[in-house]
């Protein structure tokens, strides 16, 4: 199992795997919202922890539609189902290879670009534990859909749209969180309530996705 | 090792495409599939590989046996030859990937990304990753596309060497590929569609 974990990161990483995409896409966003929304008033700041969350989400959501279908139109999706490694194995290491190469960096990458989007100083702990709990939920509900739409020809849009509101509940939590954090609040609800969700994804959704694969593979 | 398959049918797209096939191959034989195009060979394959279920009928066949060859394969263009042939040898659990490419005459190729390699080497490699599943039945769907005459022969002897060790193999296939020992099977018979097997010119129904 280790291989195909190895060799997911090893295929994220050389060239054309789309390692950097969801990463300056993200880096993007930070460095233009501000230009946008101008410096005065606090309301950069005060807007911070939601822009710093959706733009984790869309660049989680940018890289998704690879986990499988790049593995259906080369076969080796086949290969794997007929391997003696279980599917339900399969996509809970994918979601994880894919956690690994986007949620992760994202999740080191924020504290840099909280700067950028003045968000206050007692925010960036509560941002980065808010996205290390979270992340994994938006890649585990992110193979769910990408096992949904594989093999459908250009399904990227499906899968945006099948996606997106299962992403609404971790994006609601995440941002409460981080806002929370920031204003000095108590915060132990929605960060239990955003853990939940990364577990109980984590626990149920590579089964729900080993099923629409062997549905899909027929 | 003995597979056996009883009445079985099977659909592709919800429409049965072959029924009442019946056919049993003891170790060291092998099978192969005849039919014109879209007479469900591939189907038939996918069926026996436990990709999709069948409509009717029984598949008597220990599970994890079966290696599927299909038309793809399977190659990933970034990784080298040997990072390929070993993440498959690692998932199998198996550790022959060099005696594989040696097998299929890829050795040579061993460090060369898989985007670099011709459509023939390409297919010689994805025949290695047959050898390194280590499994006893072998499901072929046209394993000799892109090969030149040369390769052909060679794979031929990968495969009788693979029915003398015990194995089995069905193979779909339209040229001949020499194993004169093996039994043929003609799907046309078993076709649930008749316009699909019969020659029959769609374009004039």
């Amino acid at each position: 199992m280790r291989a195909l974990l190895q060799r997911d990161l090893r295929l994220a990483i050389r060239s054309g795997g789309g390692f950097g995409l969801g990463l300056v896409f993200f880096f993007l966003l930070s460095v233009l919202v501000p230009l946008g929304v101008g410096p005065e008033g606090g309301t950069l700041g005060r807007i911070a922890p939601g822009i710093l969350w959706v733009g984790a989400l869309l660049a989680c959501l940018l890289s998704l539609d690879r986990i499988f279908a790049l593995d259906f139109e080369d076969g080796s999706l086949d290969l794997l189902a007929t391997a003696p490694i279980p599917l339900e194995a399969v996509v809970a290491l994918k979601a994880l290879a894919h956690w690994l190469v986007t949620g992760l960096p994202l999740t080191m990458l924020a504290p840099g670009l909280g700067v950028l989007l003045n968000l206050p100083s007692t925010g960036y702990a509560w941002l980065v534990m808010s996205l290390l709990l979270g992340t994994p939920a938006l890649s585990v509900i992110g193979a769910f859909g990408a096992a949904l739409v594989v093999g459908v020809r250009r399904g990227g849009l499906l899968l945006s749209l099948l996606v997106l509101p299962l992403y609404v509940p971790t994006l609601i939590f995440g941002a409460e969180v981080v806002r929370r954090g920031a204003e000095g609040m108590a915060l132990a609800t929605p960060l239990a309530l955003l853990a939940g969700i990364s577990l109980g994804a984590a626990a149920l959704l590579p089964f729900a996705a080993a099923a629409a694969l062997r549905v899909n593979l027929r | 090792m003995e597979m056996r398959v009883e009445n079985l049918g099977v659909a592709r797209g919800g429409v049965t495409v072959l029924q009442g096939l019946s056919f049993a191959l003891a170790a060291g034989q092998a099978l192969i599939l005849r039919g014109p195009n879209g007479s469900g060979k591939t189907t038939l394959l996918r069926t026996l590989a436990g990709l999709q279920p069948a409509v009717a009928g029984t598949i008597d066949l220990p599970a994890e046996a079966a290696a599927y060859g299909a038309h793809a394969d399977g190659l990933k263009s970034t990784l080298t030859a040997r990072e390929n042939l070993a993440f498959w040898a690692a998932i199998h659990g198996t550790d022959s990937a060099d005696a594989a490419m040696a097998g299929m005459d890829v050795a040579n190729l061993a460090h060369r990304r898989a985007a670099e390699l011709s459509a023939g080497q390409k297919r010689r490699l994805g025949l290695a990753q047959l050898l390194v599943t280590g499994r006893p039945v072998w499901l072929l769907d046209e394993p000799t596309v892109s090969l030149d005459v040369a390769s052909v022969g060679l794979f031929a002897g990968v495969v009788r060497r693979h029915l003398a060790g015990g194995g089995l193999a069905i193979i779909a296939t339209h040229v001949d590929l020499g194993l004169s020992e093996a039994a043929v099977l003609d799907l046309a018979p078993f076709c649930a569609r008749i316009m699909a097997c019969d020659g029959f010119d769609e374009a004039f129904a």
